[in-house]
């Protein structure tokens, strides 16, 4: 006990009104280590559940409308990139992995190592939303939005830049800057003490640009790719909107929007018939097309929007999880960074911890369920 | 100074112990010290004003109901505003008061003293939740001064997606979401702090019985409430964008609402009662003078409810729209979920049986109780059971049947709670007279209001109607007269308790002779509780309980 004391810097032992001695991080009401440890955890684990039963709310309604419709929840999961759902994926799973790492440096005292482990973990949440934002904007600028607000798809020409990703990015933006003058004032201050949070901070700021970076990358090719003959869904969704096997170009727009409002019953079908036409691999998606023709109903508010409605809620809870997280792990990397844990004390780091890896498990949950319908 | 003042000083119990100069209401001083204090008691008393006042505010709601049903037509509210009154009245009346009122006020102040530990497991988020408990009020009462909620207090689709009170919706949903957390976190705090926070001695099986009720409490309150949270959620997200999971509309479903809205405000129904229940077995046993009978069975039928109790939410929605089976098995599980309440009735008049019954003011609200109590869950049955609901369900037969277990259940235990309690929380004694006059006005009152509105529901009165046909009138106007009677019972109540601050005798440590922890320690407990951990007994042998005259009071034998 003694030994800590002395390896801690702000350890003050408050005598004041207690016979026993009480380290500074041991709360006054509890008697040892272990039953704050122990509280601590429980504590946590109750949390967990209750944020199950959170999400457990949004899974049954996905159950339900899915087994009424699961037409519509086949011809929309189309419009999701797969290819960012997987990077997403492994980035939270990598995050997991430096967050259970970090656990083991709290234990340790390898305090350099720990707020590295905390600012990788950070970093990697910031990738992640950062894909995100690139997804929703995406998402947004061609009018899959949820219920009432959907636009049907009919042309699926990008009509004029609406500026969602810019306005998505407006906060980070200003976070990030935030954390750059921080990391500024820590730097020309000198204080170590700043500069161990100050540059994770910064470093996850830019990590979201980074992955806004990367995310539009990938839509981009993926734009490409779907004039090429490339095969996925969002080929499908492109030919889909263009109803035949030219390039989707802008000029088209006015053309293809008057040609298809029609005819959006048969949407699908074209779409199938379309991706024959141009060789892409039928057994992908043209198989379970042919099978299950969505009806004229799907394109519209009531089916595809309720789709929608649905997946903004589910990841966009989840997103609000990754961003309580990501303060949580701010608030670890001060603790961190004034070398406050060790071995009798690391439950804070063990059950944020705790919490990431639930966030992370409900995301691995949520890609399936989403991404991957065919 | 009287002798009863003075008293003599027994062994182990020096004059400044039994009167103490220090104690946590003067531990420190100044507004700051109250707001963000982290004293489980402090916490416990603000929450008692806070529920007390939003009591308050329902109940003018319900005599503001109540005096415009006095003619059949042409009452003095509009039909708009008749909407509203009740609307908020139940809203507020459940989630503002009811399920906070006994876990969160006399559970707060209580629990760390009756446990003997020093405070909650997690003091902060204890204030935490105290704040979100506000900001739920300000939300209420912003749904409340904008426009009026006139959804009634479930929220159902399509009602509250079409309501043109959207701005009242979505302050009072995101009220209910807010307050949900604030439910959420006590109820964790409550079940961290009795699982490892336990004194050495105090096992599992020596806890006092409200201990287990409120553990109960807390279990619903963390696994049912996320789901309200939710539903909560996505209704505003309804509102706010038209996502259409509840708009039929847009191929949405109502009847998910329901589902979602009553698996949890069905097991929510017990969080009310169950921390009364509690309640009910301390005032029986420490007023009879006798230890508790069936202590086991009580435990365990308290856990049995909570889990029980979220098998059987689909008895509100047997006219919704349900599959046949289902709607016969939900019946069923109703039934069985009443077993554990009877098992308690039952070791309650088994604990009267042959004791010494003092008949003092929380006695009889406990008795109160019972028979109150009972009648509402007996009602409970014919409305569980297929064939009758159809004929009672939305009628006022169901009104009483909530009003005898929330009022004549929850309401009057929290009551007797209060008064039980209230020597040892304020370190005043009250006027026993008037507190069994106020006492015998609410059961009078409370009876008066609500037996006729059962002959109501069975002859056809649908609920949350402004208006009726003239052949009711006779007995909705006894209903009001009863509502007055009843309201001058709980003024008369609150008066006696305000009173005692003012010029109450000092209480003494264990005025009615409690074997349990917080009878150990001065009125009011010191900041701390207990400056060194306490001896933990039996906490139902009377047997070493003695009056002592000398201290005004009961003292432990040695
Ligand atoms: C003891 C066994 C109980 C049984 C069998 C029972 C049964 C029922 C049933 C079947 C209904 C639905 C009636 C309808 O809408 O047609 C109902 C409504 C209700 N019960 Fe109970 N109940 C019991 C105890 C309680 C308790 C202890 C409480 C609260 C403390 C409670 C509060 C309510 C409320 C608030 C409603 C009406 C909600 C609304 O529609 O606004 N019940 N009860
Ligand atoms: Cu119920």
């Amino acid at each position: 006990m003694t030994a800590i004391q002395e390896t801690l810097a702000p350890v003050a032992i408050d005598h004041a009104d207690h016979h026993h001695e009480h380290p500074s991080w041991l709360a006054h009401h509890f008697d040892d280590a272990e039953q704050q440890y122990d509280s601590g955890k429980l504590g946590m684990w109750l949390f967990l559940v209750t944020e199950v039963l959170f999400f457990s709310g949004m899974f049954c309604a996905y159950a339900l409308y899915r087994n009424r419709n699961p037409e519509v929840f086949e011809f929309c999961s189309s419009f999701l990139n797969e290819k960012l759902g997987a990077i997403n994926t492994g980035v939270l799973l990598f995050s997991s992995l430096t967050m259970a790492w970090a656990v083991r440096a709290a234990q340790l005292r390898q305090h350099q190592l720990l707020v590295g482990m905390l600012g990788a973990t950070l970093g990697c949440a910031a990738i992640f939303l950062g894909v995100k934002a690139v997804e929703y904007s995406h998402k947004m600028e061609i009018g899959l939005l949820p219920g009432k607000l959907y636009v049907a798809q009919l042309d699926g020409v990008h009509g004029p830049h609406k500026g969602y990703l810019e306005f998505i990015c407006t906060i980070p933006a200003i976070c990030t800057a935030l954390c750059a003058a921080y990391a500024i004032y820590a730097f020309a201050t000198k204080s170590l003490f700043h500069q161990r949070v100050a540059g994770p901070m910064l470093v996850a700021g830019l990590c979201f640009f980074g992955g806004v970076g990367l995310g539009q990358y990938l839509e981009a090719q993926e734009e490409a790719s779907k004039g090429h003959g490339g095969h996925g869904g969002h080929q499908e969704h492109h030919a889909m909107v263009e109803g035949h096997v030219e390039h989707g170009s802008h000029e088209h727009a006015a053309a293809s929007e008057s040609a298809h409002t029609a005819e959006n019953k048969t949407a699908s079908e074209m779409a199938a018939n379309a991706s024959i036409a141009m060789g892409g691999s039928p057994d992908v998606y043209i198989a379970p097309n042919e099978l299950r023709t969505p009806n004229a109903d799907v394109n519209q508010r009531s089916m595809a929007g309720l789709f929608f409605s649905i997946y903004y809620c589910m990841t966009g809870v989840h997103a609000i999880h990754i961003i309580g997280g990501m303060i949580v792990i701010t608030w670890l990397i001060v603790k961190a960074a004034r070398q406050e844990f060790h071995e009798q004390y690391f439950g804070p780091v063990d059950n944020v911890g705790l919490y990431w890896h639930l966030v992370d498990f409900i995301w691995i949950y949520l890609f399936p369920l989403l991404y991957l319908i065919t | 100074m009287s002798v009863l003042d003075r008293p003599i000083a027994t062994p182990g119990y020096s004059e400044a112990d039994s009167y103490p100069s220090h104690h946590f209401l003067n531990h420190s001083k100044g507004f700051l010290s109250w707001a963000l204090t982290l004293d489980h008691k402090r916490i416990g008393l603000m929450y008692l004003v806070g529920v007390m006042a939003s009591f308050a505010l329902g109940g003018t709601f319900a005599l503001m109901i109540r005096i415009h049903l006095w003619n059949f037509k042409d009452g003095w509210l509009s039909n708009q505003t008749y909407n509203q009154v009740f609307t908020l009245h139940g809203a507020i009346m459940v989630f503002l008061f009811i399920i906070p009122s006994i876990p969160a006020a006399l559970g707060n102040f209580l629990l760390p003293v009756m446990l003997g530990t020093k405070d909650v497991a997690f003091p902060r988020l204890n204030l935490g939740s105290f704040y979100l408990w506000v900001t739920g009020l300000i939300l209420f009462l912003t749904a409340l001064s904008v426009t009026g909620l006139d959804t009634g207090w479930t929220f159902y689709t399509p009602y509250s997606i079409e309501t043109q009170q959207g701005g009242a919706v979505l302050a009072a949903t995101f009220g209910v979401f807010v307050l949900g957390f604030s439910s959420i976190f006590t109820g964790l705090n409550f079940i961290v702090t009795i699982n490892t926070m336990r004194p050495p001695g105090m096992s599992w099986f020596r806890m006092p019985l409200f201990l287990w009720a409120l553990y109960a409490t807390s279990i619903i309150q963390v696994l049912a409430t996320p789901v309200l949270g939710i539903t909560v959620l996505l209704l505003s997200a309804e509102r706010l964008l038209g996502i259409g999971i509840f708009d039929p509309k847009l191929n949405g479903d109502p009847v998910t609402f329901q589902h979602f809205f009553w698996f949890y405000s069905h097991p929510a129904v017990y969080i009310m009662i169950l921390p009364a229940m509690g309640i009910i077995s301390e005032l029986m046993s420490v007023h009879c003078h006798k230890g508790i009978f069936g202590y086991r069975m009580i435990a365990y039928s308290s856990i049995a409810i909570a889990l029980f109790g979220f098998l059987v939410w689909g008895h509100h929605m047997f006219t919704s729209g349900m599959a046949d089976v289902t709607t016969i098995v939900f019946s069923a599980l109703t039934f069985t979920v009443s077993i554990p309440s009877a098992i308690k009735v039952f070791n309650w008049l088994g604990t009267m049986y042959q004791g010494t019954v003092s008949l003092n003011t929380p006695m009889l609200y406990a008795l109160a109780f019972i028979f109150l109590f009972t009648i509402g869950g007996l009602t409970g049955l014919p409305l569980g059971a297929l064939s009758t609901d159809m004929h009672f369900h939305d009628t006022y037969f169901v009104v009483a049947h909530f009003h005898y277990v929330m009022m004549g259940g929850t309401l009057v235990a929290f009551l007797g709670g209060v008064f039980h309690w209230w020597p040892k929380m304020t370190g005043r004694m009250f006027n026993d007279k008037l507190g069994i006059a106020s006492a015998i006005i609410v059961f009078v009152g409370f009876n008066l209001t609500f037996l006729p509105q059962f002959v109501l529901g069975s002859r056809g009165m649908p609920r949350r109607y402004a208006t009726y046909l003239p052949e009711f009138q006779p007995l909705h106007q006894l209903s009001t007269i009863g509502s007055i009677t009843l309201g001058s019972g709980l003024l008369l109540a609150l008066i006696v308790l305000l009173m005692s601050l003012v010029n109450g005798k000092k209480a003494p440590r264990n005025p009615w002779g409690g074997a349990t922890l917080e009878w150990m320690c001065s009125s009011p407990p010191p900041h701390d509780n207990f400056s060194s951990a306490p001896t933990v007994g039996d906490p139902y042998d009377f047997s070493t309980i003695e009056y002592d005259a000398r201290v005004g009071g009961y003292v432990k034998r040695t």
